[in-house]
């Protein structure tokens, strides 16, 4: 199962996924995924540096899914939220399903 | 009010400053995340699910115009535009900008407010009756004690890192609308042998993962030794409470342990031991800050008011607001006016920048400047002329929040859940506003009657969901949200846990769930009966029937 790593930016807390060469995106489509668990431990390893250098807190690996069209599931109803960026103010705004 | 002397001004402006310190030597990595986290948390400020969230102290839930302005503004300039009333009158803003913190801690004490003791193992915002100094069946003004509470407990050096956090409720009515047995000590104004007035003290209330109802430690305490009394159960506590298991270092935990006469029994040792002169307040301080509290001059109105009155006999939506959501004043010809936050659709407790300022204007214009956060989630005007209910009404309708279920089912207390919160387990949001749309009918909740509601999204019971007459709390079982249903809690004087009636409900079967208890219990009540009275009378086969049946 592919994986991305995931964490809140230091400054304004916001959801943000490793993105390649080493930059932090807030959309979880533009994450970096590692298939393997070698490939796993390369984008730790660059998050540990991001936190040593202050632009991300709370790092952490989480599985996810590609869906036939090519979109990412990640999964869990959590991390979807997550992911979702989303607030709830107005009236018609859900949009992860229950 | 209670208004900030050059002392409490210049106390919150020092704290803003080294806040200020601390952010910008977390930025430039003097501090590490470890380091910083449980300054940032002394500060009210947690890292969330989406975002930084700070949690805003309203102290017993008390706001001036300006203050309410001033949270608007806030919300506007330094967040997405709105913010979360708490079930503990808080507010929580959702989306701060941690490099943004020290000017909005400024913007704060600008307007005598601050996010001190919102979180850590302190004494955190004491809670009170949102119709303090207008119920109609008010004793004494339970503000007065929770501001000497406030101030006795801030940064208070022996009680500042108990072995949990620690919430104390004041009510001072006959009834009571402070939830004060599921408070960690909850404080009951009543008259004394002599007539005098005093505490009736509940100690070891409490929601969470173990739920208990307060139990009285003293059956009256002289109001002038309020302060020492609780600085002996707080020592008890501090003492004896455990710190190696976070989920039982609570008070409740102690005290039902030790059981409550051996728990009493240290702490009137304690207290008799203690030389209350130095710690009890004086007389003239007393009288200091009472003076604070002294009621608004409210011009003399008309006990009965006829264009209400006629407007009332025209209008059925205006009747059925009028119904539940004008409460009596103990001023003729005045009422409190509850300003709903449970419009169906809309988050409970969610109100964006702009009805803030709605509200301070109304409050302005018809309420003495006086805004006040129910713990259930809504706002209150309480002092406003009868003769004003239509104008206030009709604005209200104007901006949405005019909806007149206030203690009906549509009035659901409700956490913000796994939308926003790093604790909850399930979403607690969206399922409220299904059971909102399901029960959207005013006549059908006119005739279901009074019924409390209350959900939460995890075990830490931030929607009070032990105390729902129907509560709901979110689980995750195995990567799906599952709901729990327990029935027959009771905030009130009749405070109790509810129990839980069966195999919980996934998501998109709790508002038909809900829906079934609901005609289980107005098929069975009697005349006059509320919902605990039919369920503590037919107990839980007819629910667990209509529910299970069929399983």
């Amino acid at each position: 199962m592919p994986s991305v790593v995931t964490a809140n930016r230091l400054n304004d807390g916001i959801v943000v996924y490793l993105a390649p060469k080493g930059a932090w995106t807030e959309s979880i489509a533009d994450a970096a995924r590692a298939e393997t668990d070698d490939e796993l431990k390369v984008l730790e390893s660059a998050a540990e540096i991001a936190v040593q250098d202050r632009i991300v807190v709370g790092v952490y690996p989480m599985p996810i899914e590609i869906k036939e069209d090519g979109t990412v599931d990640p999964i869990s109803v959590r991390e979807r939220i997550r992911a979702s960026h989303r607030t709830t103010l107005t009236e018609d705004w859900y949009d992860v399903p229950l | 009010m209670y208004r900030y002397d050059e002392f409490d001004h210049a106390f919150v402006n020092e704290r803003v400053a080294e806040f200020r310190d601390q952010v910008a030597r977390r930025l430039s990595g003097e501090l590490t995340e470890e380091q910083f986290r449980p300054l940032r948390l002394r500060n009210g400020l947690y890292l969330q699910l989406h975002a930084y969230m700070l949690r805003i102290a309203i102290p017993y839930g008390q706001l001036s115009p300006r203050q309410l302005r001033q949270l608007a503004m806030i919300g506007r300039r330094w967040d997405r535009g709105y913010g979360h009333f708490t079930t503990r009158q808080n507010l929580q803003f959702n989306w701060i900008k941690l490099v943004d913190v020290p000017d909005v801690l400024a913007a704060l004490a600008e307007v005598e407010m601050h996010c001190i003791q919102t979180s850590g193992n302190c004494v955190r915002n004491v809670t009170s009756d949102p119709y303090a100094a207008a119920a109609n069946d008010e004793l004494e003004d339970p503000r007065v004690w929770c501001e000497i509470l406030r101030q006795w407990s801030t940064l208070h050096p022996e009680f500042n890192w108990l072995p949990r956090k620690f919430k104390i409720a004041v009510s001072g009515a006959a009834e009571d609308r402070a939830a004060t047995a599921f408070h960690d000590i909850g404080l009951r104004l009543v008259r004394g042998p002599n007539g005098e007035n005093g505490f009736r003290v509940l100690v070891g209330g409490g929601m969470g993962r173990t739920p208990y109802v307060g139990q009285v430690i003293r059956e009256f305490l002289p109001k002038e030794h309020l302060l020492s009394y609780v600085d002996s159960i707080l020592r008890v506590y501090n003492l004896h409470g455990r710190r190696d298991n976070i989920y039982k270092a609570r008070i409740k935990i102690l005290v039902n342990a030790m059981g409550i006469d051996k728990f009493r029994e240290e702490v009137e040792a304690d207290w008799n031991a203690t030389n209350k002169a130095a710690i009890d307040l004086p007389e003239d301080e007393l009288r200091r800050i009472a003076s604070y509290f002294a009621p608004p001059e409210l011009p003399e109105q008309a006990p009965r008011d006829e264009a209400l009155a006629a407007r009332r006999e025209s209008d059925p939506r205006f009747a059925n607001w009028y119904r539940n959501n004008v409460l009596p004043h103990r001023v003729p010809g005045y009422a409190s006016v509850v300003v709903s936050l449970k419009e169906p659709g809309r988050t409970p407790g969610d109100a964006s920048s702009d009805a803030m300022d709605f509200v301070a204007d109304l409050a302005e214009r018809f309420g003495h400047n006086e805004v006040r956060v129910n713990y259930t989630q809504n706002l209150v005007l309480p002092h406003a002329a009868l003769a004003d209910v239509p104008a206030i009404y009709d604005a209200l309708a104007g901006a949405g929040l005019a909806t007149g279920n206030n203690e009906l089912l549509g009035d659901m207390i409700c956490c913000p859940g796994l939308d926003y919160c790093n604790l909850a387990n399930a979403r607690s949001i969206p399922i409220a506003k299904e059971i909102a749309k399901k029960f959207e009918d005013p006549e059908r909740q006119t005739e279901i009657g009074k019924i409390r509601v209350n959900m939460s999204g995890c075990i830490n019971a931030c929607g009070h969901h032990h105390s729902g007459n129907i509560g709901i709390l979110g689980v995750d079982k195995k990567g799906t949200e599952l709901y729990q249903i327990t029935l027959g809690g009771s905030p009130k004087d009749d405070a109790s846990v509810g129990k839980i009636i069966g195999p919980g409900f996934r998501a998109e079967n709790v508002p038909e769930a809900i829906d079934t208890i609901v005609d289980t219990y107005v098929e069975n009540r009697r005349e006059g009966e509320n919902f605990l009275d039919t369920w503590r009378r037919v107990g839980p086969a007819p629910f667990k029937e209509a529910l299970y049946g069929a399983r």
